[in-house]
């Protein structure tokens, strides 16, 4: 890839590596991904599981004072 | 003045202070990890010349040896965060560790894959038993080994520290495991040539491997702490700060 | 200190004396699995020669590691763990003898054993030996570091593949330079090298390993 022209089919054949090069560089990508959407997800669960702690107290506390 | 300093750390590590600035301080670590992430895929795929031996296959090398340099890494900080979380007894520490595990496992995970991908064309065979490999895989069963440890015991203090003793002992044995295995591997030299290290490196392959490794750290340090703030608002569940911020949201 | 570490020891060797058919499963367990490759593979004199060394090390391995709920466990369930974490000797000789013990029970027939083992495999004469120091120096590393995986899942319910997953890795050094260490006498060159690797890892472990099993024990066992 130190010729002028650019070619992107060139690039995008690795020198016969694409299976290899692509795959490796999807892999990280993919794991990047995972590992950005994971925590977001848990946190949506930890806050539901909080929501549902806070209005179970408030029902018992409810039931207590009447 | 180390008084200070104590009474500072204190407080930093309450769990609703760290929670406050860590949601400060992930866009500050997770732009720059962005940026730089971009600027190393574009140095190490277009800017980075062709290798004369290795042809295009060696630009596995801008992932391969980042994710297993940030395998050892993690490893290391959890053993760090787990000691401070058992001789001083602060919670925090425990609760990076254990936010750390999962993140190191796939990072060690992507270092044997994309290994053994490297391996294909070099090698000849997509597993070879190769030093380094062989390392980062029982560094693999050493994070199972962590998680599976910090599960299956149900009461969380004492699954803390008891997964961050072992995670201690498992850096004490880490130079020891890598000494013999480089050892055996030496003595059964047959396919394997050091393809990975080589004496030295042009510059403009240097730098995209630097650029990538500083990405792949300020992810981490993005993503620990994301983990980290959940693994609070669990664990702080029943205190009164948590209910409030959650009602907000 | 010392009169309760012998005072412990031999609680332990007179406990497992009473129960004899579990003193000697680990060792049965040993040869039914070594004698298991010549079924599996072939039984070739040179085939087995070569895999002899790796055999022989990963049914120790094996073996110890199947032994080594007896450590704590059985005292965790019946309460004699509270009594010596109580007791106003340090834990981590308290932890020495009772590994002591283990070793003197699991690891030290391993060697004795090893000879029959090596002739069933077709380990040449003058490598019978090296087999045996390096069980010899190898088992005691075995039950040290295995005492801080068993320590760690005392309290765990059915704890015995968590157990594995932890302690497996942590063998490995051991392994190879155990499995070396045959090999290479094999072939009657000198394994000084391996032997006085293996020794260090004993000194280390020696030192390290009962103070962690005793921190350990203080973080799973304290109820």
């Amino acid at each position: 890839m130190n010729g002028s022209e650019f070619s992107w089919s060139e690039f995008f054949h690795m020198g016969g590596y694409a299976v290899f090069v692509w795959s490796s560089y999807g892999l990280a990508l993919g794991i990047v991904l995972v590992n950005i959407v994971s925590p977001l997800i848990e946190r949506k669960r930890v806050v539901k599981r909080v929501k549902r702690a806070i209005a179970r107290d408030r029902h018992a506390s409810q039931a207590n004072n009447s | 003045m180390i008084k200070k300093i104590w009474a500072w750390i204190q407080r930093f590590s309450s769990p609703k202070h760290f929670y406050a600035i860590s949601g400060k301080l992930i866009p500050w670590f997770a732009v720059p990890a962005f940026l730089l992430g971009i600027y190393g895929l574009y140095m190490g795929l277009f800017v980075a010349p062709t290798d004369y031996q290795q042809g295009e296959s060696y630009r596995i090398i801008f992932i391969h040896v980042p994710a297993a340099w940030m395998s050892m890494f993690i490893y290391i900080v959890m053993a760090i965060s787990a000691a401070i979380g058992l001789i001083w007894q602060i919670k925090l520490a425990d609760m990076i560790a254990a936010a750390s595990a999962p993140i190191g496992a796939w990072f060690t995970f992507l270092a044997l894959v994309t290994g053994s991908l490297w391996g294909k064309p070099m090698w000849g065979a997509y597993w070879v038993w190769d030093a380094r490999l062989t390392s980062e895989l029982i560094l693999l069963f050493l994070y199972f080994g962590y998680m599976a440890l910090q599960s299956s015991i149900e009461d969380q203090r004492t699954a803390d520290k008891a997964s961050g003793l072992l995670v201690i002992v498992g850096v004490v044995n880490i130079p020891i495991i890598h000494y013999s295995v480089e050892w055996w591997n030496t003595l059964h030299q047959g396919a394997t040539v050091a393809k990975f290290d080589k004496p030295s490196m042009h510059i403009d392959m240097l730098i995209p491997l630097l650029v990538m490794a500083l990405a792949a750290k300020l992810f981490y340090a993005a993503i620990v702490l994301m983990r980290a703030r959940n693994e609070v608002l669990y664990r702080e569940r029943n205190r009164q700060w948590v209910r409030d911020l959650v009602k907000k949201l | 200190m010392l009169k309760a570490f012998s005072h412990l020891l031999a609680r332990d060797l007179r406990l497992a004396f009473r129960s004899r058919h579990e003193l000697a499963n680990p060792l049965i367990f040993f040869v039914l699995v070594v004698s298991l490759f010549p079924l599996a593979v072939a039984p070739s004199a040179e085939l087995l020669q070569v895999m002899a060394p790796g055999v022989i090390w990963v049914s120790a391995l094996l073996s110890v590691l199947l032994s080594l709920d007896r450590l704590f466990k059985q005292d965790y369930e019946d309460g004699s763990l509270d009594q010596l974490m109580l007791s106003p000797n340090p834990l981590v000789i308290l932890v020495l003898a009772k590994v002591c013990a283990h070793w003197l029970l699991t690891g030290l027939p391993l060697v004795l054993v090893a000879p029959l083992l090596g002739m069933f495999l077709y380990v040449p004469d003058e490598a019978i030996g090296v087999l045996m120091l390096s069980l010899l120096l190898g088992t005691p590393v075995l039950s040290l570091v295995g005492a801080i995986g068993v320590s760690l899942t005392v309290a765990v319910n059915r704890g015995g593949v968590l157990l594995s997953l932890i302690v497996l890795p942590l063998y490995i050094p051991v392994l190879i330079f155990g499995a070396n260490a045959v090999d290479v006498a094999s072939d009657g060159l000198s394994v000084r090298g391996q032997l006085l690797f293996l020794g260090a890892v004993l000194a280390l472990a020696l030192s390290l390993a009962p103070l962690a099993t005793a921190v350990a024990l203080r973080i799973t066992a304290s109820r």
